[in-house]
């Protein structure tokens, strides 16, 4: 039996989005993020090239490309399943990107306890491209060693640029 | 800020159903969320998902993993629907399974469609999933099934949230 549930979850709000033009983007910035909210979530979809196969987007907050990120993941490539790991990094890969034309990659990341000055900023990320006959999708987590609070996020396309119709949402959580 | 992440619709069976749908989505929203807890009657199996009314070989997947003793990856193409679980299949108890379902951009009529899934069923399994329908049609319904043919029990729901970005 179907039921309908009037009225709006208030405790998720949509801050800001960016879908990419006909140009491309080399990057995707959020900056002037309020410091209102508990956690952010970001949801996007994206092709960062043309060919095949996957790769990294690279993820940076307020624009420290310093050696404070480390990063975790669990990636399945449709055949087998492999750990990675590393530290001292200059951006945090948050999650995969298609190389596919018309195949876009499903992203979804959070943030936790982003405007947080007591603690360093950890995220963890869904992502992964279904190619038909190829496919990758990994879980994975991110730590920016800093007690800043964050107020940009920025994404680089592991290759090239973001293709059109590439779209990124940033929302906010209380 | 716009308040978004707006439940749009509940299905809790009353009675025992082999397909559960939920039709007539508006496209008023950027992403779609399907939250399940569901069990079968017997024969334990797959959550399947189809969009529209779509069953041809339109759809694939990609998942990851694990069964509490080995991880691994595997990938379907051409198919007639997409799994959401794969280890973490759906049951013969009630609350030992769960699946979110994250529909990307559904409503654009420029892509293909990608749906990110997250299941599990503690005593089995856990999975990560992609799935893809090579449609770029605006997805108006969204149907769930089962792979061994046996029916959702009652008390099994299925709730759907829409979310709107700016």
């Amino acid at each position: 039996m179907a039921s309908s549930i009037s009225g709006n979850l208030t405790a998720f709000e949509s801050i800001a989005t960016t879908t990419v033009g006909g140009g491309g983007a080399a990057s995707v910035t959020f900056s002037s993020i309020p410091a209102t909210y508990t956690h952010l979530q970001i949801r996007a979809i994206d092709v960062e090239g043309t060919g095949s196969d996957y790769t990294y987007t690279t993820l940076r907050f307020n624009s420290d490309s310093g050696s404070n990120y480390t990063r975790h993941q669990l990636l399945g490539n449709g055949t087998s399943a492999s750990s990675y790991g590393a530290g001292s990094l200059t951006g945090i890969s948050a999650n995969i990107g298609s190389l596919k034309a018309g195949y876009f990659s499903g992203i979804v990341i959070d943030i936790l306890d982003y405007a947080n000055t007591n603690k360093y900023k950890t995220l963890r990320s869904l992502s992964g491209t279904d190619q038909n006959g190829a496919g990758f999708v990994a879980l994975m987590s991110g730590l920016w060693q800093s007690t800043s609070a964050i107020n940009t996020v920025t994404f680089t396309p592991g290759t090239a640029t973001f293709s059109q119709y590439s779209s990124f949402a940033l929302y906010g959580i209380k | 800020m716009a308040t978004t992440y707006t439940p749009i619709a509940t299905q809790t069976l009353g009675s025992a159903a082999a397909t559960v749908t939920l039709s007539s989505i508006p496209a008023t929203y950027t992403d779609l969320v399907v939250v399940v807890s569901a069990a079968v009657a017997s024969s334990s199996g797959d959550l399947l998902m189809t969009f529209n009314t779509d069953t041809a070989t339109n759809y694939s997947y990609t998942t990851l993993t694990g069964n509490g003793s080995t991880v691994t990856s595997s990938r379907s193409a051409n198919r007639n629907n997409i799994p959401c679980d794969y280890n973490g299949w759906l049951a013969t108890t009630l609350g030992n399974h769960n699946c979110i379902i994250s529909v990307m951009n559904y409503a654009n009529t420029t892509t293909y469609k990608t749906a990110l899934t997250r299941s599990n069923n503690a005593p089995l399994g856990t999975d990560a999933n992609v799935g893809l329908w090579r449609s770029t049609a605006a997805i108006n319904q969204i149907v769930f099934i089962n792979n061994a043919g046996s029916n959702f029990i009652v008390g099994s729901t299925f709730t759907l949230y829409g979310i709107k970005a700016a």
